[in-house]
């Protein structure tokens, strides 16, 4: 299996390369058009401002590309954020795949920190990505936006409000959260994605 | 629920971990990438691996150290460490670490901080201060491991480094390090106050009770501990069964 992690201006992208080979997989990180449309499997994680990577990857053109892939797609965390419609960080309008819009975290009392950063849980999961028995399971998150909750959510979290931890829509998937950083539940997770046919 | 985290941290010289008892003597405590993933397994929800070689030498053993780490475990992890520049934090990064840990370097060299939040983001960066309550009731940081005490006031210190940029504080006190009797409950409850972002305890956890201490009363998001853990004397499924007793939210696995 060909599994590619797109490679742009976003930081941290070899964590997911790292938790891949873990799994037995090596995949190959590349920006290359032809490598990523022939791929089984591809990966766009990262962490970043919205903004700037969403400027790079049109700069690239890589945003018509990654709209217009038939294949299984992860996206990860900034990666999540840039798939949704508009994103209040450096408010830009991102690639659209999933129909709803990204915000800042607002705290409301004193003591609610942002970013929000460490283990929260998992709540009313769908699609293929996850099993029953994950449900109220921990997972990684380091982030100061969110996608807020829609028909495409297939998982929530609550932190100070329910928000989308996981979208789907036709070959896109994406989490919000790392399942590179999330023990042995996120490496079940990844493996999912894996498993997902074409 | 957000849960509060419990750190693990390894001190490492010349490949090997190691614990000091107020910054010096130090004992062996055994291999970091196998504690490391020892941690995981238990429960642990991140890691810290501190480097204590300062030559160039042992730097270079740390970043091979830091791409095994990378390799084998499924946590986040944080180094820090001998870090000066932005070079340091680009080879740490990139074999692997998911945050860098900054302490003398950002004292002397504050703007690193937003240098590091501009090029890597804040999430990246921890900025990790020693300080000592002085008899004048004023917490005082100090530099090069605890040797050097600076003219800077905790309080102060930590929002300049949150208004820089960092995305963490990780609060040591001088006073309760090694020293197993708590963290120091007050300065963290003021801390966790006035920051918006995460506060991690570290230096002074002797039982679980004073884990419980640094969330209920510290008000800490995260606690961090070496040898209680090294030497089996608190056991991390335990630790985190106890505080769930006590009403604390931590991860089960």
């Amino acid at each position: 299996m060909k599994v590619i992690v797109i490679k742009y201006n976003a930081g941290n992208i070899h964590s997911v390369v790292h938790a891949l080979r873990r799994l037995g997989l090596e995949a190959q990180v590349t920006d290359d058009k032809e490598k990523i449309q022939t791929a089984d499997k591809v990966i766009f994680p990262g962490v970043g401002e919205a903004s700037s990577t969403m400027a790079y990857l049109k700069q690239h053109r890589l945003d018509e590309l990654i709209v217009n892939l038939k294949q299984p797609v992860l996206g990860i965390c900034i990666g999540l954020q840039l798939m949704c419609r508009h994103s209040q960080e450096g408010n830009v309008d991102c690639l659209g795949i999933f129909d709803t819009c990204v915000k800042r975290f607002e705290p409301q009392q004193a003591g609610i920190k942002i970013p929000q950063m460490g283990w929260n849980t998992i709540h009313n999961l769908q699609s293929p990505l996850f099993s029953p028995d994950m449900e109220n399971r921990y997972v990684y998150y380091v982030h100061s936006y969110y996608a807020e909750s829609c028909a495409q959510t297939i998982a929530t979290t609550e932190y100070m409000h329910p928000y989308s931890a996981a979208l789907h829509r036709d070959n896109f998937y994406a989490l919000q959260f790392h399942p590179e950083k999330s023990s042995e539940l996120g490496e079940q997770i990844l493996s999912n994605f894996l498993n997902i046919e074409r | 629920m957000l849960a509060k985290r419990i750190i693990p941290c390894l001190d490492v010289k010349d490949g090997q971990t190691v614990k000091g008892v107020h910054f010096v003597n130090f004992r062996q405590a055994g291999d970091p990438v196998e504690l490391g993933e020892a941690y995981s397994k238990q429960g642990a929800d991140e890691l810290v691996y501190l480097d204590i070689t300062a030559s160039f030498e042992g730097r270079k053993t740390f970043t091979d150290l830091v791409r095994k780490v990378a390799a084998r475990i499924s946590i986040p992890f944080t180094v820090g460490g001998g870090i000066h520049e932005l070079a340091d934090i680009d080879r740490l990064l990139n074999a692997g670490a998911d945050k860098v840990s900054i302490n003398t370097a950002a004292l002397l060299k504050p703007q690193l901080i937003d240098e590091i939040a501009r090029n890597f983001g804040s999430q990246m960066c921890v900025v990790a201060i020693d300080a000592k309550l002085e008899e004048d009731g004023k917490w005082r940081c100090y530099i090069n491991g605890g040797r050097k005490p600076l003219d800077r006031e905790l309080l102060e210190w930590a929002l300049e480094a949150q208004d820089r940029g960092a995305g963490e504080i990780l609060f040591t006190s001088m006073s309760h390090d090694g020293v197993k009797t708590g963290y120091p409950n007050e300065a963290l409850a003021m801390l966790a106050d006035k920051l918006s972002i995460p506060v991690i305890a570290s230096g002074g956890a002797g039982n679980m009770e004073h884990f419980r201490d640094a969330f209920v009363l510290g008000k800490a998001d995260a606690a961090l501990a070496a040898s209680v853990f090294h030497f089996g004397e608190i056991k991390i499924p335990d630790l985190k069964a106890y505080l769930k007793k006590e009403g604390v939210i931590v991860r089960e696995q």
